[in-house]
């Protein structure tokens, strides 16, 4: 009999362009809680999803009680009693906590001997059960959407044990729960310990780490770091492993001047409780502001609360002294503030029209003859100039913006915002997703801009980027401000401390 | 993906053009093969036929593409061409005629019905507009509702009759035809309907309304967050498409010479029908005004070709059916195999 329950060796997965994982290894033991640490991108995901069998490995070996086996897809994972609770949950609400936790395993019985039918009296006891294992006492036949975040956590982790599961991976289990929640789940996994289930717990929060953690292991960039005894940990010595190496991206140099103050934010509350509030700060004009964090910071939340795509309860905005009121994008727009979302295909865009049509549909307005009629010739204007300032490779103005790679389509979404001129702009991970040679590009895009003096708020999870491109840098933590750094002293040390200050 | 292009022989070029619309040249092929075995097929009278016939509904087909190119549709199309076709219908009946249904109104000049009639479609369509954008009710359940109301409506002003009696100027104006090359003439209608194409065209591709039109089509998250008033447009789509309807519906009353509120039924599904079969997505943002025009051409063809195969016409529906379902599954696998 194996010590471990599970091992993963030499696992490496490669996506096109990159290398999410190198090599990397993980072994677990019965009955302990082994954390798993690194920063965003660090591979984490990705090595739990080949656990889990929704990713295929490119090669390396998955061991249980020592034998080795093969997990085809998340159905065959829970058979072979591996669960996972996602950080995003997916339940479906309409329905009760006991049909969520039975989904697609309905226990069956024979009406009349032949017709099969659910049986729900059955299904409703185990649920009853199941949910006094994780210490919950509401009623089974409850619909899940009335349940607080962490009563359906608790209904996934409910769902997890009854799949009699020896290895359970939770994923940022805490990053929505209060802190009566967070004990309440602690107890759970307590529980699961005693009774030898082996626990992945995907946390960034360290003194949860170094409070129920038996083991750590640590990645940066795919590879694997080190596994470590909790005891032997500190928060700063987790902070030096997951960040310790040297910067490997090239930056422009940058030649702006911050001038005056020109975009000013108030106390700054989401409508949404979780999400960002009292969130103030000032940018100047020539500036470039980093904004860094954690995934789940509600950095995103923030920006598209400012321009106007979410809603804010109270705060005030001022633009060149003025105060402003922004309810929808196009008041931001008119105002001369732009934003380059996150989600280039989800919210940028728009795959089945041309580069042209993408480019200018942002400022048709400019390119009206007698105020009804586009005027072809200057949309094709524009698109040349940018072509031509931005390098966009595009064999023409007519082809479908789907075809062009992940770079180019980028630089058209910059070019779009620049034809209205704006002042600020708001870029949200503008690198994500773009191969190295384009995000040199894009970065000097941004430099130029700065330096032309328009003021950049810049959303980065890469810590070079951001320390390589900003000349000060905010930090949120779980939707508040936690600290400025000014870029030349920013340090991947620093910023992470104060990305990791939780209430 | 690649820059460079290369010189593509006409040969393949063929192929792909066929490849990417086979609904329209399998109907050609088999009008072809028809055309060759019934005689009169091919014959100047059926060609005038096919393209009044498509005139009409190719009016009602350029109002309802602007909700499909935004991903949404209008069932309510049909009903409110026959809302149209009773309103004009009544409004047009002669002043002599002793049937007319509303009495107290005097005979009226035909253009202000027109007028009128076109105003009534606007209503109509404001009010698909304000339902879908306003209240976010999904298309298919907005135009379902509303093509229920506007039938009712339809039922008591023209208390369940059929109209006629109309003004001689209404139907001879718009049955009017230029030319008589071998029984084959010139319909106005035919006129009517290029107008209304090229003006289409026109919004499609040059205005700011065509191109937030697209944006919203293609992705409207996207589009709101560039600063387009996505509310503002679909509520524009909306009632646009009203006012082809009623256009269609004035059209066709006068050409069939009587109106009743059964009149255009199940004409939303020919449209969305021709303008699938011509190249317009339903996964949104894709759709011309040529392919709008060639899908309820070989639409109309189709029905001509089981006529002259002497087929039942009842099982016009079931072809209908099929051909639409067809269409838009040939659609979506363009998509599906994409990703």
């Amino acid at each position: 009999m194996s010590e471990y329950v599970l091992e993963m060796t030499e696992v490496s997965k490669s996506f096109p362009g990159v290398k999410a994982l190198d090599n990397v290894q993980l072994k677990l033991r019965p009955g302990k809680v082994h954390a798993l640490m690194g920063e965003n991108g660090a591979g984490k995901s990705t090595l739990m999803k080949c656990m889990f069998g929704i990713y295929k490995m490119d090669q390396g070996q998955i061991l249980m009680d020592g034998q080795p086996v093969t997990i085809h897809d998340p159905m065959d994972a829970l058979r072979k009693g591996i669960a996972m609770v996602h950080q995003e949950l997916q339940p479906i609400p309409a329905r009760t906590v006991g049909e969520n936790i039975f989904l697609g395993r309905y226990p069956m019985k024979k009406a009349l001997g032949f017709i099969p039918m659910v049986d729900h009296a059955k299904m409703y006891a185990d649920t009853a059960d199941l949910l006094k294992k994780v210490r919950m006492n509401f009623d089974p036949k409850q619909k899940v959407g009335e349940l607080s975040v962490s009563q359906m956590q608790s209904v996934e982790i409910a769902k997890a044990v009854s799949a009699n599961c020896r290895v359970l991976i939770l994923d940022e289990p805490t990053s929505s729960l209060t802190a009566n929640e967070v004990e309440a789940l602690f107890r759970i996994i307590e529980d699961l310990k005693a009774e030898g289930v082996a626990i992945v717990y995907i946390s960034h929060k360290m003194d949860e780490i170094l409070r129920i953690g038996d083991e750590v292991t640590i990645m940066r960039d795919g590879r694997y770091i080190g596994t470590w005894d909790a005891s032997e940990l500190t928060t700063d010595k987790i902070i030096t492993l997951m960040v310790g190496r040297e910067l490997t991206n090239l930056y422009p140099k940058r030649e702006n001047v911050p001038g005056e103050v020109v975009f000013e934010v108030k106390d700054f509350t989401s409508i949404n409780p979780r999400s960002f509030r009292n969130v103030s700060f000032q940018l100047r004009r020539g500036e470039i502001l980093g904004v860094g964090g954690l995934v789940g910071a509600q950095r995103t939340e923030l920006m598209e609360g400012l321009f106007g795509i979410r809603s804010h309860t109270t705060g005030q905005i001022f633009y060149k002294g003025q105060e402003i009121t922004i309810t929808r994008p196009k008041d931001a727009i008119d105002q001369g503030i732009a934003m380059l979302t996150e989600d280039r295909r989800g919210s940028g865009i728009m795959g089945v029209l041309s580069v042209a049509d993408n480019i200018s549909i942002s400022s048709l307005n400019k390119y009206l003859d007698h105020g009804y009629f586009i005027n072809g010739k200057k949309v094709e204007q524009l698109v040349q100039d940018n072509v031509k300032k931005m390098n966009i490779k595009t064999p023409s103005s007519k082809t479908l913006i789907k075809s062009l790679s992940g770079g180019n389509q980028q630089k058209v979404l910059v070019g779009r915002w620049l034809a209205n001129n704006p002042d600020v702009l708001i870029l949200d991970e503008p690198t994500r997703g773009i191969d190295v040679g384009a995000k040199y590009e894009i970065y000097c895009i941004i430099a130029d801009l700065a330096k032309e003096g328009k003021s950049i708020i810049m959303i980065s999870s890469e810590m070079s980027e951001l320390i390589g491109m900003s000349d000060r840098i905010m930090v949120m933590c779980d939707g508040r401000v936690t600290g400025f750094v000014e870029g030349s002293e920013a340090t991947q040390e620093n910023i992470m401390t104060y990305a990791t200050q939780f209430e | 993906m690649e820059a460079t292009k290369t010189q593509e022989s006409f040969v393949s070029k063929l192929i792909k053009v066929i490849t990417r619309n086979p609904i329209v040249f399998l109907l050609l092929i088999a009008a072809i093969v028809v055309g060759c075995l019934v005689e009169n097929f091919f014959s100047w009278a059926n060609l005038t036929n096919l393209l009044s016939n498509t005139a009409i509904r190719f009016l009602i087909a350029l109002g309802v593409s602007g909700c499909l190119i935004t991903k949404g549709t209008d069932l309510s199309a049909g009903r409110q061409v026959g809302f149209a076709a009773v309103v004009a219908g009544i409004m047009c009946q002669r002043g002599d005629y002793n049937g007319r249904l509303w009495k107290f109104l005097p005979e009226m000049n035909i253009g202000l019905v027109f007028v009128i009639v076109v105003l009534v479609g606007l209503f109509w369509g404001l009010i698909n507009g304000l339902i879908v954008s306003k209240l976010h009710v999904p298309p298919f359940i907005a135009t379902l509702g509303t093509q229920t109301i506007i039938y009712g409506i339809s039922l008591v002003i023209s208390d369940a009759q059929p109209i006629g009696g109309f003004q001689k100027i209404y139907t001879t104006l718009i049955n009017g035809r230029i030319g008589n090359v071998r029984g084959f003439h010139l319909p106005y209608l035919l006129f009517v309907a290029a107008v209304f194409g090229l003006v289409f065209w026109f919004i499609y591709n040059k205005m700011r309304f065509g191109k937030y039109m697209y944006a919203i089509g293609g992705n409207d998250i996207a589009a709101e967050v560039s600063g387009v008033n996505t509310t503002r447009t679909l509520i524009r789509i909306y009632t646009t498409a009203g006012i082809m309807y009623a256009v269609a519906g004035y059209l066709l009353a006068a050409k069939s010479g009587g109106a009743s509120a059964s009149m255009g039924q199940g004409y939303e599904l020919e449209a969305i029908a021709g303008c699938t079969i011509g190249g317009v997505s339903t996964t949104g943002g894709i759709g011309t005004v040529p392919g709008i025009l060639i899908g309820v051409l070989v639409f109309e063809l189709l029905k001509i070709i089981l006529q002259f195969l002497g087929v039942n016409p009842y099982y016009n529906y079931v072809v209908q059916g099929l051909v639409i379902v067809l269409a838009v599954a040939l659609d979506i696998r363009k998509y599906i195999a994409k990703k």
